[in-house]
This record gives C-alpha cells, structure tokens and sequence, in this order.
C-alpha cells in the first residue's frame, strides 16, 4: 500500500475517425500515484491535454469495477494489459515502475474498426447474441423457480461460463479475429442448463452462424483468448460448443434439428 | 401539478389485482400499431422493453453505452430479494413489504411497497427461466442469503456477481426481441431532452454519440428508466457515465422531482485513497455475513494502526470495539445501511478511524475463517476479495478490510404515481430513476427487485392502459416529428452545446465536477444542517456561474465528443445539486438516509417528525431564476404503523 509517484512514457495511438489514418503519438506523465488505477492515469493526461489546448484521448470506460466490459484497450500488446484475470479499469499503477514506456492501442480486429483513439465498434458481438443468446421464454410464463433442480456442479459450470463480460478481449487478442470464446460462453452457459435443452441445437447453429456472418474468423486452437480473458473463461467451453455444433448439423442433415 | 397517486381501491392484498383487472387492454393486432420509446437498458429499461416488444409494441431503446449489456445495474453485487420463503423461516410477501417500508423510514408508498413485495416471487421464477445461474444448493435448490435490514434468509444471490447475472438476463430477452425486430436499439445515443406536445409527452431527442447528429424521435409513450444521480457526488460507487441528465430534462419540461434529497451512503465501500481517483468500489453488504466492523476503543491505539506503528492483528480483543454488534445487539453487523454508515463516521469523527485518510474502519474476516476456513468464504467472497486486493495491493483473507462509506444510491427521484407515470401525462419513470419504493433508505438486494418488477410485471400493464386509455387506435404512431415541439426542443439542445462550445474559458469539466462533489459531499452527505446547506446553494450557484462563463472545452459538436458529454451532464449535475440541498434544507427532521444533525435522539439516531413530515416532497420547476415550488404527497400508512425504527 506504499503510495509514490512516478513517471510513465506513453505511446498512444491517435485516430480521429474510422475514415482518417491514425498514428502513435508519445506522452510523458508525471507524479502519477502507484495508488492509482490505469484510467485514473489516463484522466491525468487528458486534463493535461486539455490544458495544453490538444485533444484529449477518447477511450471506452464506465464503471470501473472490471465487470461493464466496456474498457477495451491494448496495453504493451495485450488487451487489458499483462496481468491475468483483469480488466484494463482494474489495472494499478502499482503494477508499472518508474521511467516505463507503455504502448497503448485500440483493439485492432477487422470486425471491430476503429471509431476515435482507441475506441471500437463492438456492435458486432451484440449481432452474435441476437441470433440466439437467450431461452426463448414469455416473460411472465414461468413455473416456480425451485420447480425444476438443477445440481451445484451443473449451476457452477453456467455460472463459469456466464461471468464472460463481453468485452471482446478474446477477439482482438485472437490472430484469426475468432469470437469462438466469447460465443462459446453463451452456448455453453444456456445449452447445459435444463431451461436451455429445448433449443441446444438451434442455439449452437444460428449463433456460430451470425459471428461467422458478423466477419469473425475461424478458431484455430491457438489459446491466446483464454489468456487474455479477465474472467478466465475456458477453452473448454469452445470445445463443448463445437461438439453440440457437430451434433446440431448432423440433426439439421436428417431434419430433426431441437 | 396533480399529484393524484392512483392508488387503487381495496386491501392492500387486492389493490394490484384490482388494477390489473381494470386496466384497459390493447387488442393484440392493435399493439403493433402503437410506439413506445424506452431510454435506458438496465434491469428496469431493458425488462420493459423486452416485455413490451414481446407484446407486440413497436419499441425503440436508447442506451449512451456502446450495448445494452453495459448498463450500471450489471455492477449490482450481492443479490436480489424475494418473498418466497424457500428457508422455511417466516418469509412472507407481508413480511417483505413491512421490512421495506421500515427500512425506508416510513417515508414510501404503501400501495406501490406492497406490490413490489407480491411480484417478487415472479421476478426470481421468471430469471430462472431465462437461464440466470443462482447459486445453488447440493440438492439442486436455490441457495439464499441473508442481507441487512432483514431477519430472515431471502436473497438470492449468484456468486458476487448478482445485477451481472440478472442484466444479462434482461439482456437476453432483449436481444430476442432486437433479434425480432420488435424492439429497435440506439447504442450510443444520449437522450438530452424529452418533448411535450400539448403537455403530453410524445418524443426525445437524442445525441448520437459517435457523429454528433441530434435527433428526433416520436411515439406514443415514453419510459426512463435511467438510474440515479449519485455522480452528483462526483465520487460516488456509480459508473462513470451515470448522470441525471434525463430525469433533470424531465424535470425542467414540469415533470415533479420528489425527496432528491433521500441519497443512500452504502456502508461498505473502499476508502479513498487521494485526490487522483475517479470513483469509489463497493464491496458487497453480503460482506457483513461473515465480517465483523470495529475499530479501537481508543484513538491512541487508531494513531498506531494509522501511521503502520502496530498491525491490526496485534489488537487485543478487549481493545477492539465492534460498534455495530454493541449498539444493535439484535441486528449487528446487518444493521440497514444508513444506521451502519453514520455508525462509521461517528467512530471516525470521534478520532478512531484507521485507514490512513482517517476515514475508515476494519471489515474483520479472521473469525469467520478460523470457524468455516478459507475455503468457505473464498467461495462465498472470491471475487470481492480478489478486487480488494485488486485495488488496495492487500490480501484480505490475512489482514482486515478497510472500509468507509460512500455515495451509491439514491432514493429520491421523478415523483410516479400508482402506474409509474410522472406527473407529465404519457412519461413514465421506472426503476432507481422513480421515488416511489424505497422511502427514506433502501434495503439490500432490493434494488434489483424493483428494476425488474418496474420492467417485467408493472410496465407491460400500465402503458398497456394508457395507451388503451388515452389514445385511439387511429391516431396510434401518428406523431409528426416536424410538429414546433420537437423542433423547440431540438433548437434548444443544440443551443447548449454550441453555448458550452463557445465560452474557451479555463476549467476542464472534470475539474468543476470534482469541485461540486466536494461541496456535495461535505454539505449534502452523510451529515447536512441547516447552515452549511444554505452555504452549499449559494457556492452551488457560484460553482454554476464559472461554468458557463470559464468552462474549457476542446473540440467540436460534430463528433465523438467526450468532454462535451461530459460536460453536458456536470451542467445538469449544476443545477440539480441546487434542488437537493433545497429538499436536504426543506426537510428538517432526519429519516433513513437524509440525517440533519439538528434531529436527533439522545444517543444520536435519526428523529422524525411524523407530524410534520410523513409526505413526499415534490418539486416543480419554474425556471432556473426563479425558486421551484414545492408540493406535497401525503403518505397513509394504513398497514404499517410508523414507530421508532428500531435495530436493537
């Protein structure tokens, strides 16, 4: 908890908008407290920007608690930094020493272009979810919530996969731009739920269907995703996916798709 | 201004079932022939128009994140409430409505209370059908937990990560919906001003975030469901982005503002460390389960703790003072959140605090861990205690949280009558950005309960019967955007932003936002009297005159802006911090989260004044010159009779 201050280097990529080119732009920043957190330095910067009549840097933020999602950008290379399990808001100045240059870019995912700074488009991913993310059920329909027992393990597993954020960190870290992990997430929290049965095929099929529609690519079992994921959500959930995909197509073959 | 409640007739137990029976209905090959606009995606935003789309209403949504699934509500930790007795414990919808009238001081609606408390059971069946994931037990049953204000075990929890799992949820519909076409989604888009044609409210206008285009847009009713206006405090537990903005607009367009000064200071939140942060963490109240609060009996022994002299673990247990199991032996460390929150900085203003600022007190999990092992409260608290030292580089599971209250949710809100419709015909308020549930103070895991109630079971019916109601089939989606209203309301946003673009002063709007928080914060928090809330208006008004006339801006209206955003919001936190303190000044007994230091018992708990005060206080704008005038709801308390509220 030794508070001090220090200074940082910063290479920050500058874009005024998707139809402009961009380029890296350095920034030093002094007395910055290790008590704070990465966005807390950020804003340091942008007061100082806007002093200095220059344009501050636009980045995505909100609650800064690690669980919106929304902050999204690529420290030294990695999305929301080195440390595993966190979001770029919960990242400390602790984490960095006196005298450090640190690169920061946007996501750079060709489904994700760049809007300003180091802001994205991510509305792609919400496209994935539209196309099946949810148990279609009437609100207001429903049997009594102890009606139906559903055991820890099984409870604990869905909970595994639904603490995904939706950042898209696993996106813009994978090389072939794949959301399989954050697709997977979905499938695997509502297919292995009793309430997620009845559309366990439809589900798989049409929402790997809209992210490969929505320009994500391929799942080639690199791995980096789960890496750089701040919820260390599993691989394994991308396997399971795969497999009721498999199952899915070859029911949709014989026409008795669930 | 009319302030008729609505309130239906009957008992308590059949007012809601009265009401659903005599709404007006909108045949279903009707519904598609009617619009309905809904700003905001959170639990109460997002469940209404999900649920209205899946009626068959053609609904547009606004939310300024960049998706729905980013709404505050997704911060939510510990859980929800419900009546359903799964602990066998004495749990009852009648139960649940009395502890939350008592918890909110005996200062909310019966008729609405009860109501929340009936459709709970229905909000927790129908989350599990959506495939929300609450913990669960080894037999497959839900698992619950307890949380303050409550004797009973009636929260339902998913891991630390509740609103989470409940907004995703919400999501899910949503996005069936959006994926349907039924309801048609404005990512990016900040609503800046709601538009009256003939006094009813027809439309908004928006910002679209990314291009700077302002536009209009029309239908039949219009929803907020908005959230709070905690930012107001600058460093507050809310999102960055969370602003009063369009309750404020509301507001100065004659919709009723009521009790803005009910804010609730959440007991639990990281203590601030210095000038450079930009909000404050919430560790959840389920905390307080298993965690026990104390500081030093004596400030000497503080002093040592204070300047890192001894560790807390060197303090002996008779040297500790559990202050919250001493003065509420019943309650304990589950005393409500106002009554544990003022406990906190009577110790600390007594000289005892520890947190190196002074302002903070030990969370103690070191006797929970030696009865139930790490294991137990790693799986109960992983995530919290992983943000903590996050945050704090501290590991709590060996040494004491630090912890000191701050600004988080707030109670006060658009005056609704029965049906959540403000005192604009055709405006509906919904969720934490409405006055009418929670009183004075609201309860734990209550929060999420009313967003979804609003949105889910309460929405679905009373837009149904004012659309049924007041307009015909025929002129259903009939609203011509080119009417003067809207081009009025167009001009006059525009007109603010090229003003704020225009002043090129000197102070960034973050730094006079930090500047009204302090002000806020010391005059209008946890403790406020009648001096230093007149002291607060005027620098409130001070604070207003160098922002418009030294505000520093950088770039332009047409594109994405997010100073100007920002300043947009600091400009309505300006002038709504105003209408606070007035309410704060206006309001001289203490009830639940407003405490005047001037009403109070002899051992120092809020004294109210039932004579004098058992209304709601709603405000009505008459121009920012001119003081707002002040009208009154009175409130019956037919069922719950008010006493001293008592923790004991």
């Amino acid at each position: 908890m030794s508070e001090r201050n220090i200074s940082v280097t910063l290479k920050v990529w500058r874009q005024k908008n998707a139809s402009v080119p961009g380029a890296f732009e350095i920034y030093k920043v002094d007395s910055v407290s290790t008590s704070s957190s990465f966005l807390e330095m950020m804003d340091l910067l942008n007061e100082q920007l806007i002093e200095e009549d220059k344009d501050p840097i636009a980045f995505d933020h909100d609650c800064r608690e690690g669980i919106c999602g929304t902050c999204s950008m690529v420290i030294d290379g990695i999305p929301h930094g080195k440390k595993a399990l966190q979001t770029t808001c919960q990242l400390h100045m602790r984490s960095f020493n006196d005298g450090d240059n640190i690169t920061i870019e946007p996501y750079r995912s060709k489904p994700f272009p760049v809007m300003r700074d180091l802001i994205v488009d991510r509305e792609p991913m919400d496209a994935i979810m539209q196309a099946g993310g949810f148990v279609d059920q009437r609100i207001g329909a429903a049997q009594d919530a102890n009606a139906l027992p559903i055991s820890k393990e099984i409870a604990d597993k869905s909970m595994d996969a639904a603490s995904c954020i939706g950042c898209g960190a696993c996106v813009a870290v994978c090389p072939n731009a794949s959301a399989m992990l954050l697709t997977s997430a979905k499938v695997g929290q509502l297919n292995l739920l009793p309430q997620g049965k009845p559309e366990k095929d439809r589900r798989a099929l049409n929402m790997v269907r809209a992210m490969d529609g929505a320009g994500f690519g391929n799942c080639t079992n690199i791995g980096e995703c789960e890496a750089a994921c701040p919820k260390g959500v599993s691989l394994d959930f991308i396997a399971k996916m795969n497999r009721d995909y498999a199952v899915a197509s070859a029911k949709e073959f014989f026409g008795v798709v669930g | 201004m009319n302030l008729d409640a609505k309130v239906p007739e009957g008992s308590i137990e059949q007012k809601w079932t009265n009401a659903k029976f005599n709404y007006k209905l909108v045949n279903p090959a009707n519904k598609r022939k009617y619009s309905v606009i809904v700003v905001g995606s959170g639990l109460a935003g997002a469940g209404a128009a999900a649920t209205l789309g899946e009626l068959g209403y053609n609904v547009k949504c606004f939310c300024y994140q960049d998706s729905p699934r980013r709404a505050h509500s997704i911060s939510a930790q510990g859980g929800i409430n419900a009546a359903k007795n799964y602990q066998n414990d004495g749990d009852s919808v009648h139960r649940l409505f009395y502890d939350t009238v008592k918890g909110g001081d005996f200062r909310s609606r019966e008729a609405n209370v009860y109501r929340l408390a009936e459709v709970s059971n229905a909000i927790i069946d129908q989350c599990v059908a959506q495939g929300v994931p609450f913990a669960r037990e080894y037999g497959g049953m839900l698992a619950n937990r307890s949380f303050g204000g409550a004797q009973v075990s009636r929260t339902f929890y998913a891991r630390g990560q509740t609103g989470q799992q409940l907004l995703i949820g919400a999501y899910h519909s949503l996005s069936r919906q959006i994926g349907l076409g039924q309801v048609k989604m404005y990512n990016r888009h900040e609503m800046l001003d709601v538009v009256l044609v003939d006094g009813v409210a027809k439309g908004i206008i928006t910002r679209n975030m990314v291009t700077g285009k302002v536009d209009r847009w029309a239908a039949d009713a219009v929803v907020l469901a908005t959230g709070g206006y905690s930012t107001v405090f600058f460093l507050s537990t809310n999102a960055a982005g969370c602003n009063v903005t369009a309750a404020w607009r509301a507001y100065r367009r004659g919709a009723g503002f009521a009790n803005p000064c009910y804010t609730q200071i959440h007991p639990t939140c990281i203590p601030q460390e210095g000038e450079h942060q930009s909000k404050l963490t919430l560790m959840s109240e389920s905390l307080r389960n298993d965690g026990r609060i104390w500081v030093p009996k004596s400030r000497e022994t503080a002093a040592k703790i204070r300047s890192g002299e001894i560790k807390p673990s060197e303090v002996s247990e008779d040297e500790r003072d559990y202050y919250l199991e001493r003065k509420y032996p019943s309650f304990g460390n589950l005393a409500p959140r106002d009554i544990s929150s003022r406990a906190a900085k009577e110790a600390c203003d007594d000289g005892r605090g520890i947190a190196p600022t002074g302002f903070g007190v030990f969370l103690d999990f070191a006797d929970a861990i030696n009865r139930l092992g790490r294991d137990v409260i790693e799986e109960r608290y992983g995530n919290l205690f992983d943000m903590y030292e996050n945050i704090m580089g501290v590991n709590a599971y060996e040494q004491p949280m630090q912890i000191y209250p701050a600004p988080h949710y707030t109670m006060g809100g658009l005056w609704v009558d029965y049906d959540l419709q403000t005192s604009i015909p055709g405006l509906f308020a919904m969720g934490e950005c409405n006055f009418s549930d929670h009183g004075a103070n609201r309860l734990g895991a209550s929060a999420l309960m009313q967003g979804l109630a609003d949105g889910y079971f309460v929405a679905p019916y009373v837009i149904g019967n004012y659309l049924g109601a007041e307009i015909p089939v025929g002129k259903a989606g009939k609203i011509d955007v080119n009417d003067p209203a809207f081009a009025e309301a167009e001009n006059a946003v525009k007109e603010k932003i090229e003003k704020m673009l225009s002043i090129k002063g000197n102070s960034t709007p973050r730094s006079l936002h930090i500047e009204l928080g302090k002000i806020m914060l010391e005059k209008c928090g946890m403790a406020r009297d009648d001096a230093g809330l007149k002291e607060a208006i005027e620098q409130i008004k001070a604070l207003r005159e160098k922002f418009w006339s030294d505000l520093k801006l950088p770039g332009s209206a047409d594109e994405l802006n997010v100073e100007l955003e920002r300043a947009g919001r600091v400009a309505d936190h300006l002038e709504f911090a105003e209408l606070m303190c007035r309410d704060a000044l206006d309001r001289s007994e203490s009830c639940g989260g407003h405490f005047r230091t001037e009403s109070q018992t002899e051992d120092g708990e809020a004294l109210r004044d039932d004579e004098v005060f058992s209304n709601a206080t709603v405000w009505e704008f008459k121009g920012l010159d001119q003081e707002p005038v002040k009208h009154v709801e009175k409130l019956e308390f037919d069922y719950v009779k008010p006493g001293v509220r008592s923790y004991k």
